[in-house]
């Protein structure tokens, strides 16, 4: 069911690994490549700016010698001049390369968010089965969220890093490459430093994760049955488990954290104690001969510099390996098969002329008919017939078997048996949310396999037991079922389901905001809602699953003589575990363990003293 | 807010301070470097003293390891504290919770409550595990750069006059406008991740009405909003980094500009001259740094006042009123003249003017269309929710009058939606009694008629219900509900809509049991099957939160329009066989 996502996926240290490193960077550049030309200005850009940090410290070096020392004043400003040219160009650089990248991220986001849902919309619900919708949703919130935020600053940071690094050290080695030797060394040093203390850090990382999804999951279920909880006074009980969970995570990410965080003054004291050999080595030589005091104060300034680039990429990196590793599962999305629809026969309004011919017409208040790719119109008449039809949702598991039944027009067909009988199954192969594996299934005389799914699906009104509302008013979840129905069919649609009253009882009536999957409203209430958002819709063949389950049998029965109005001479499928509910059907279903085993009206099925009459009787029990 | 906030310390504060002072000592520590390099460079180099700079120059190591180790010490600190910090928060919100009576919980809704719980208390833990080394490096380093470069040269440090306020009002000017983009840039995150959340949540209605186009459209504008949003904050901030580029470098000039001259007189040492670019920077960085930390903060207040909130919301059902020592002594249920809303806002009466007395061992049976608040009525009476007017009473007291404790102990209630946890079923059964013995666990099972599907399951009373009960069916589910309620043998016991998937022929078993077994329990039924409740004592009907009629089966089929329709609506067919 629902999973609300609090933290799934990775924390700010990306300690997860891509699989196909390759494949999925090329596939992102080509959502890059669409900025080819900008791409080309942010890499000059880039250029410009780390040559211009690297000239700007080397300038130290003339500049101290050549006119601070001697007092050249004039050649002095001059210079400072020149100076300043180099750095108002490094920093204008700086700004427009990463004012780009903003651009290109955030568009590069966009396409790939849009993507991304546009395909999720066209995926199977087989689909939507093997995924829980916190995994889902964190494709937007963390994977998406990783990608931007590299492009944003991860992608120039590592570039730039590594420019700038590359420039320091060639200044550096040719300035001396005798205290190069010195640099090395400690480079050598942090290398080894975020390689250990890196590793160490990614395997409490993942013991933090773990023990965040214990104590996120402990949450979930407790909140969700705080009710129960206050019911049996297990308030204390309660606090207990958690604080034991509570604990462990604390330790985990205790650990994990004091190893992140002493990154940080790991590498920055290394380049400190770099600084300082520099230093007194640079002093010595700068005694013995052969080493200025103006290089040295330049020299320093490099050492400064090379151990920033160093920590910089090193986390970019982390950053960068967590983006890709998001893209390849945003792609794998993208990547998988969506709903087979080849059908090519398509649902139009037709009316019929005096001659009994029918012609396709605009008006909604005409009948329907199916459309024919060579332009022959056959009327939708509810005519469904299932044909020795075999299916299974997972290849272990058989759900239907050799089934084989039929719906003439305007019957209202029920299906009675037990949970994981196979009666929602029915239905929702009838919708083609699934595919079957063997036999055919018909409408009127032709194969679902053929008929467009939209107008498929358009043709049959589906009301689910599991209410699903959307955030808006309650008259904009009416009208979800016709987007363009005016206030009276919405109105006329909510009094066919009784809601009415109680719509009108709401603070605002129609015009209440619904939140939250409309938490506030008794799921009765929402099955209310569920049904006039189907009757709006004025389909011509409806399938009820368990669709009054939680409205009393009186209003049921009062929503029933509206339904007989819409419905009159239309083909309804219904589903119920409430007997009463299936009563007056023309024929009723009774499956056991995909297999239907009776068949017949009530009057039939009761003198048959099988199945249908046990449960009747209350002799047998509905799991 | 952090005073509110402060008591969560508790435990860590010796661990705080002295990460503080950690921190301190290491940034005070890297700011004495380039002083001992300028001595190297001014006296040593001139001098030719070797001894001298090996001495110096050994000092600076030693000095980078002292502050290399002080500043993993203090990210240890920080990471311990901030975590602790974290975990008592954490535990201090979820104990506050389950003080909350059923208001408090509607009011801030399961879904929120528990991302104030977990992503929430996250965020702060990461404030304070980072906000503990960068609070204090900034402004330490800030400081003493700042000393330091007065020592070194007043007439230079003149720049800072006008670099220091300039960078203020750079950083102030940021903030404020940033704040407000990163808020909405929030706002439009959320909406277009609800958008996607109800996409999935509801992916087979928006397939069985073809509104895939439509949700694409209604995604895609808000992803367009959230891109333009974005772009607009995240732009703004580019505009940071260049701009304090700018004004670093600037000022580096500025101090050579003027300083040559001090040095050409000798007044300044080029050693000194070139430390003091290096305070320059880091004057700056410090600076940058706090702006950035202020930006962190502005986030991580946002999700402080969030959790907050939860913790000052007031419970609003507490034993204040009660008895210690007051139990219930019997079953007898009384409503004076009560009236109950659920907002205080609302005008209409969810329940109106109910009075009704139910004598102690009485089987009442409720009846009513979806709507009518049949459920609202029973949960007043464990004291769920509290009546606006009226008085409900149990054992001839105010429910008020007993502790919750004693009143829940002795009411037990089977939800209408109701929740078994992950463990096995014994555990789960447990929750009615911790201390029942086997015995009494299987007689409650045998009398919710649940014993007999359980002895089916290859490990019985240690079967694995999985979260949320997933491994039984609804019927099982509802008998196993009513079992754990049986365990502790109540005097009141509510059941609402608690048998709806359970057979008719198990239904009657199970009141069977009730009259048999629980001969002195006042049993509330709330049913749709009329069968359910035909024979109790006292039938009550009720439509639009008010009581319509009261009486058995007889009397209400005599006078009762609605009851005579309901019980027609059920009865077709059944003459046929019955």
């Amino acid at each position: 069911m629902a999973k609300h996502g609090p933290m799934h996926g990775p924390g700010p240290g990306g300690y997860q690994r891509p699989q196909n490193m390759g494949k999925t960077i090329r596939r992102l550049l080509g959502y890059l490549s669409r900025a080819k030309f900008l791409l080309v200005i942010v890499a000059l850009c880039l250029l410009l700016s780390s040559a211009c940090t690297v000239a700007g410290t080397f300038m130290l070096k003339p500049l101290t010698n050549n006119y601070i020392l001697p007092g050249d004043i004039p050649g002095l400003g001059k210079m400072l001049c020149l100076l300043a040219a180099v750095y108002i160009a490094g920093a204008l650089c700086s700004y427009i390369y990463a004012r780009i990248m903003v651009r290109i991220s955030q568009s590069t986001t966009e396409t790939i968010r849009r993507d991304l849902f546009s395909k999720m919309q066209d995926l199977p619900l087989s689909y939507f089965d093997a995924h829980t919708h916190g995994e889902l949703m964190s494709r937007y919130t963390n994977d998406i969220e990783t990608i931007s935020e590299v492009l944003n600053n991860g992608l120039g940071a590592i570039v730039s890093g590594s420019l700038t690094f590359i420039g320091v050290v060639v200044m550096m080695i040719v300035m001396s490459p005798l205290l190069f030797l010195v640099t090395v060394f400690t480079l050598l040093l942090m290398l080894l430093v975020v390689m250990t203390v890196g590793k160490r850090s990614r395997r409490y990382f993942a013991q933090q994760q773990k023990n965040i999804g214990i104590v996120n999951g402990y949450i979930e279920e407790m909140i969700e049955g705080q009710k129960v909880i206050k019911v049996f006074n297990h308030e204390d009980k309660a606090k207990e488990g958690f604080r034991s969970r509570n604990e462990d995570y604390r330790r985990a990410a205790t650990a994990a954290q004091a190893f992140a965080t002493s990154m940080m003054p790991l590498l920055g004291n290394l380049s400190h104690i770099n600084y300082a050999l520099t230093c007194g080595v640079g002093a010595l030589l700068a005694i013995v001969g052969g080493f200025d005091l103006g290089s040295l104060v330049s020299y320093l300034g490099y050492t400064r510099q090379v151990s920033q680039p160093v920590a910089q990429v090193s986390q970019q990196v982390n950053n960068l390996l967590a983006a890709v590793a998001g893209a390849e599962r945003i792609f794998e999305v993208m990547d998988t098969e969506p709903e087979r629809d080849k059908g090519q026969v398509t649902l139009v309004h037709a009316s019929i002329d005096s001659n009994g011919v029918h012609r396709e017409s605009a008006g909604r208040s005409d009948g329907w008919a199916w459309k024919k790719p060579d332009g022959t119109l056959i009327p939708l008449t509810g005519d469904v017939r299932f044909h020795d039809v075999d299916f299974r949702y997972v290849p272990e598991k058989q759900i239907l078997h050799n089934i084989s039944l039929y719906a003439k027009p305007g019957q209202k067909i029920a299906f009675v048996g037990s949970t994981g009988a196979g009666k929602t199954t029915i239905t929702n192969l009838i919708n083609r949310f699934y595919e079957i594996e063997d036999g055919t299934i018909t409408y009127d005389g032709i194969d679902i396999q053929d008929i467009a799914k939209e107008g498929l699906r358009r043709s049959l009104g589906i009301v689910l037991q599991d209410t699903h509302l959307f955030t808006g008013t309650i008259a904009d979840n009416i009208r979800y079922g016709k987007l363009n129905a005016t206030d009276e069919e919405i109105r006329a649609a909510a009094r066919l389901a009784n809601a009415d009253t109680f719509i009108r009882h709401l603070p605002n009536g129609y015009d209440t905001c619904i939140t939250g999957d409309g938490g506030s409203l008794s799921q009765g209430e929402r099955q209310l809602l569920n049904i006039a958002r189907a009757a709006v819709a004025d389909p011509p063949v409806l399938i009820l699953d368990e669709a009054t389950s939680s409205i009393d049998t009186r209003t049921e029965r009062l929503i029933e003589k509206g339904m007989d109005r819409l419905m009159r001479s239309r083909t309804v499928f219904v589903i119920a575990h409430r007997l009463s509910t299936v009563r007056n059907a023309k024929a009723i279903l009774v499956l056991e363990q995909g297999e239907v085993i009776e068949r017949g009206d009530h009057d039939d099925l009761i003198s048959q003293k099988g199945k249908y009459y046990q449960l009747y009787t209350g002799q047998a029990e509905l799991s | 807010m952090i005073r509110k906030l402060y008591p969560y310390t508790r435990g860590y504060r010796a661990l705080i301070c002295f990460g503080i002072l950690c921190s301190a000592a290491e940034a005070v520590l890297e700011m004495l470097l380039p002083r001992v390099m300028a001595l190297v460079v001014d006296q040593g180099i001139p001098s030719g003293n070797t001894d001298y700079i090996l001495k110096m120059g050994g000092l600076m190591v030693v000095m980078s390891v002292a502050s290399m180790a002080l500043g993993v010490g203090a990210a240890f600190l920080a990471a311990i504290a901030g975590q602790g910090f974290g975990a008592n928060l954490r535990q201090a919100q979820y104990d506050h919770i389950q003080a909350f009576s059923f208001r408090n919980i509607e009011k801030f809704s399961t879904a929120s409550l528990i991302t104030r719980l977990t992503n929430d208390v996250n965020a702060m833990q990461m404030t304070v595990t980072m906000g503990m080394r960068l609070l204090v490096r900034a402004p330490v380093m800030l400081v003493s750069a700042l000393v330091l470069s007065v020592t070194i040269s007043l007439r230079l440090s003149k720049v800072f006059l006008v670099v220091i306020p300039l960078l203020v009002l750079l950083a102030v000017l940021l903030i404020r406008h940033v704040g407000p983009l990163f808020r909405q840039l929030q706002e439009r995150t959320d909406d277009l991740n609800l958008v996607v959340q109800e996409d999935l949540s509801a992916i087979r209605v928006v397939k069985s009405f073809v509104r895939e186009d439509y949700e694409r459209e209604k995604f895609q504008k808000r992803n367009r909003a959230l891109r333009s949003i974005s772009e607009k904050a995240f732009g703004f901030v580019t505009l940071g980094m260049p701009a304090m580029m700018l004004i670093t470098y600037g000022t580096i000039i500025a101090v050579m500009w003027y300083g040559a001259p001090l040095v050409n007189s000798g007044e300044l040492l080029v050693g000194d001259l070139s430390s003091l670019y290096t305070y320059i920077t880091q004057i700056l960085m410090s600076l940058m740094m706090i702006s950035m930390i202020m930006m962190m903060l502005s986030r991580s207040i946002a999700c402080a006042k969030r959790i907050v909130e939860v913790l000052e919301e007031v419970p609003d059902i507490t034993d204040d009123s009660a008895e210690e020592a007051a139990e219930v002594t019997d079953g007898s249920i009384n409503f004076d003249h009560v009236s109950f809303k659920y907002s205080e806002k609302s005008e209409e009466w969810n329940l109106f003017d109910i009075d009704l007395h139910i004598k102690s061992g009485m089987t009442v049976g409720i009846l009513g269309a979806t709507g009518s608040a049949k459920s609202t009525l029973v949960q007043l009476i464990p004291r769920l929710y509290e009546a606006n007017h009226g008085t409900v009473r149990v054992g001839g007291r105010p429910v008020g009058d007993y502790t919750t404790q004693h009143l829940r102990d002795a009411c037990a209630m089977v939800l209408q939606k109701n929740t078994l946890f992950s463990g096995t079923i014994r555990e789960n059964l447990l929750w009615g009694n911790e201390n029942a013995s086997e015995a009494e666990i299987k007689a409650a099972c045998a009398a919710a008629c649940a014993d007999e599907f359980i002895s089916r399951l290859p490990e019985g009373y240690d079967t694995d219900l999985g979260q949320g009960g997933v491994n039984v069916s609804g019927g099982q589910k509802q008998r196993l509900c009513i079992a754990r309620a049986l365990l502790k043998k109540p005097k009141v016991l509510i059941l609402d809509d608690s048998t709806s998937a359970v057979d008719t022929a198990t239904d009657a078993k199970i009141r069977q049991a009730f009259a048999t077994q629980l001969p002195d329990t006042t049993k509330l039924i709330i049913a749709q099957r009329i069968t359910s409740i035909m024979d109790a004592d006292l039938i009550v009907v009720m439509d639009d939160g008010r009581v319509m009629d009261t009486g058995t089966h007889a009397e209400l089929m005599e006078r009762s329009e609605i009851y005579r329709d309901v019980y027609q609506s059920q009865q077709e067919g059944v003459e046929l066989h019955g």
